[in-house]
């Protein structure tokens, strides 16, 4: 057994911590955050030559690694370093576009890793929650075609999208797994509106509305009514990520506690002086590291069938979910009136993981999703 | 990464599993699942078996008898082992002592003391805490005194598991009295059946007699069996404590717990639906199961790096705090689980070579009595805020 990356993703992890360290330090990152697209279009373009985005895809598909230990090795310096950009959407999206082999969508997926294009995922609707099922967006067929309408909600980086790829039902009722269909659009087409904003954490999003959109059958994704399959699994690389990013957020905001508690001084000694701190701090080592192995276990289980993979990234995101929360708000508290304020570096990656928890599921959603994936047994 | 046990690990798994289904006498592994108490007999009679494999200690070198199995193989035997019930070894003298005497030890003391440990000829016990000894392990008051080839000893220990059936006290005794209070320590081994030994039952709070006090007056050790230097006990009894903790995560015995308490969810009825259904129990269940199955990783994680450093480190320390809270939240889970049930004090039926009938399911007489003993888990090894004081100083460096 060997937890460790090999020395290549060691080596792309410690490049991708590097350039984020000397190109774009956490003020830039916030100035650029304010408008679309959100981060630094140049840097993203560099990320890709660097390898960031190939090595999240199999040389099959044009990239060079596209393991969940990959995954790992990228998303975790970028959660380290509180990075901004469509990272999460390229990696869903390559995987849609990857498993559904169109013409087109190969071309994308090789603009995707080229870092020329960014392809993002509108999914998510205003009353779905964290359900993959819920998609009350109607495809009808008209002519040759079809024709789209509803709303999405909370599409990561919508405003920076080239394309999107909607999900859509073409049979069924709201919350049914068959009947969903993909379709492949242009940002700019005809009867798509969007609303871009900012999230708390820095990151960017888009609401989506959709009227009597009128696609071509030959932008549609894979099978009609057959995309659920496809969408939980390039969801769970995405959730894998997640987890990922998480692992990095965790390791700056428990350095940069450590360290608070060392330096600052009350009541004539450094706080990291007081039990009650120290015991504290103590509690989230040992939480951070069970975060940790459950991110193991989900890489360990990515490749096993689709219940023992499903089943082992909900373990992941709930102790994920748990731990990063509960870091996250014991570390501002350790910090006491300082951890309050926007300032310090430290809030961003404290409000970093407390929204992770928004992101594909919460810890009870992924909570009961284990326990339904156990009972399926 | 390479996540997966390899073939080589996969066909010792095997091994082990033959091994424990044609090995372990079922009446054994029925009495452990049940929390059910083991004569010294009966404990003996699983340790013989081992030793007849050269699984007793395995851990060791082989020039003394052991496997010097990989820590991925130790990590199998001692899951699969556990999960299968197999009632544990007695800890002190094959993972306590002998790696102190096999880092510390004179040869001569090796080849004296380990033979006897995997022929059952000796059972140890654990001479540390004092009344005025817990968590603070260094103020022991125990003196040592050196007469001619002898040292005499007086004083009090404490908290002795299992001193009922020991023959042999490894101790912890005061031979210094200058200098800071971890200076002045040794180690040194104490024969017990003599005058000046006396052992008397502590009966804790499930009704069982496991632990007791044990009061030397003028009690005698040859100078030979003082291990490594005088007045430099710390030092091993430290390194001691690390493979203690080790042992504290406890993933095995903690699926075999959970393994119970999953029947007893699925046949106690709550409205009429298997406890297992209902969503509160279910909740609770699951983020059991998930953070055991993390610990686990984690265990592996910790073991494979201090492989790697030459002994187990201060992160021996989570493994401890972690396993002991998890295992505590697996009984006092099965406890709620009986229901009322949970209630009737069932500790003749407990006892070896009992007939007594119980009251109530089968699976429910020692789980109430186990939640009880296993309070003891956050308490001893170091309590669970000792092990956060070590992982302050050697881990935050604060």
């Amino acid at each position: 057994m060997d937890f460790h990356l090999s020395d290549e993703q060691r080596t792309l992890s410690d490049t991708l911590a590097r350039f984020f360290a000397e190109r774009l330090p956490l003020e830039r990152r916030l100035a650029l955050a304010s408008t679309a697209p959100g981060y630094s279009v140049e840097a993203w373009r560099q990320l890709a030559e660097l390898g960031a985005l190939g090595a999240l895809f199999p040389e099959a598909l044009g990239g060079y690694g596209g393991s969940a230990a990959d995954i790992l090795a990228v998303f975790e310096p970028l959660g380290a370093a509180a990075a901004a950009g469509p990272f999460l959407p390229s990696l869903i999206c390559g995987r849609l576009l990857g498993a559904t082999s169109s013409d087109r969508g190969g071309q994308l997926l090789e603009a995707i890793i080229a870092g020329e294009t960014v392809v993002t995922l509108a999914h998510q609707e205003p009353r779905s929650r964290y359900d993959l099922a819920h998609v009350a967006t109607r495809a009808d067929r008209v002519g040759d075609g079809w024709s789209l309408s509803g709303a999405k909600a909370v599409a990561p980086w919508g405003d920076a999208a080239d394309h999107f790829i909607i999900s859509a039902r073409s049979a069924g009722e709201a919350a049914d797994e068959v009947g969903l269909t993909l379709f492949l659009v242009p940002a700019d087409a005809p009867g798509l509106r969007l609303r871009g904003y900012l999230g708390i954490d820095g990151s960017r999003w888009a609401e989506l509305s959709l009227d009597g959109m009128k696609v071509h059958d030959n932008q549609r994704l894979g099978d009609t009514g057959e995309a659920f399959s496809l969408l939980e699994a390039a969801v769970s690389a995405g959730v894998l990520a997640i987890c990922a990013d998480a692992l990095g957020a965790l390791g700056v905001v428990r350095d940069s506690t450590v360290e608070y508690l060392r330096t600052r001084v009350q009541f004539g000694q450094p706080i990291g002086a007081f039990q009650a701190l120290q015991h504290r701090m103590a509690t989230l080592l040992v939480e951070i590291e069970q975060a940790r192995s459950a991110v193991i276990n989900a890489v360990a289980a990515f490749d096993e069938d689709r219940r023992e993979r499903e089943r082992a990234v909900a373990a992941a995101k709930y102790t994920v979910g748990r731990v990063a929360t509960l870091v996250a708000e014991e570390a501002v508290q350790l910090h006491g009136g300082i951890g309050m304020t926007w300032e310090l570096p430290l809030s961003h990656s404290v409000k970093r993981l407390m929204m992770l928890d928004h992101l594909f599921g919460d810890v009870d959603h992924h909570l009961e999703r284990y326990i339904q994936l156990g009972r399926a047994a | 990464m390479e996540l997966a046990f390899d073939a080589d690990d996969e066909a010792f798994r095997r091994e082990v599993r033959a091994f424990l289904a044609e090995k372990l006498p079922a009446e054994l592994a029925e009495r452990v699942r049940h929390g059910k108490t083991l004569s010294k007999a009966q404990t003996e009679r699983w340790q013989a078996i081992l030793s007849e494999r050269g699984w007793l200690a395995p851990d060791w070198p082989k020039a003394y008898g052991g496997q010097e199995w990989t820590v991925t193989q130790r990590f199998i035997w001692d899951y699969e082992a556990a999960l299968a019930n197999a009632p544990p070894v007695i800890a002190f003298g094959l993972k306590m002592l002998a790696p102190v005497l096999l880092k510390y030890g004179a040869e001569d003391q090796r080849r004296h003391w380990l033979p006897r440990m995997l022929n059952g000829e000796d059972w140890w016990c654990q001479g540390y805490s004092e009344p005025g000894a817990g968590s603070d392990l260094a103020g022991v008051k125990t003196t040592a005194v050196r007469e001619g080839d002898e040292y005499v000893i007086n004083g009090q220990k404490t908290w002795t598991s299992y001193a009922q059936h020991a023959n042999m006290i490894f101790c912890l005794v005061r031979t210094g009295a200058s200098g800071k209070k971890q200076d002045g320590i040794s180690f040194i081994l104490v024969d017990m059946n003599q005058p000046g030994v006396e052992v008397r039952p502590i009966i804790t709070l499930d009704g069982e007699h496991e632990v007791n006090e044990v009061f030397f007056t003028d009690a005698r050790a040859p100078v030979a069996n003082l291990v490594g230097e005088e007045n430099r006990g710390w030092t091993y009894a430290k390194y001691l404590l690390t493979y203690e903790r080790t042992q504290m995560a406890m993933v095995g015995s903690s699926s075999a717990s959970l393994e119970l308490l999953r029947e007893i969810a699925r046949t106690e009825t709550k409205r009429g639906r298997p406890l297992a259904d209902d969503p509160y129990f279910a909740a609770r269940l699951a983020k059991l199961e998930i953070e055991l199955e993390n610990l686990k990783t984690t265990t592996l994680r910790v073991v494979a790096a201090s492989a790697a450093g030459g002994g187990p480190g201060p992160e021996s320390s989570m493994l401890k705090i972690k396993g002991t809270e998890i295992r505590q939240e697996i009984l006092s889970l099965a406890r709620r689980a009986l229901g009322p049930y949970a209630l009737p004090y069932q500790r003749e039926v407990l006892e070896p070579g009992s007939n007594a009938e119980p009251v109530g399911p089968d699976y429910g007489v020692g789980v109430t009595a186990s939640y009880l003993n296993a309070r003891k888990l956050t308490i001893y090894g170091g309590s669970n805020e000792v092990q956060r004081n070590i992982i302050t100083k050697a881990i935050l460096k604060l």
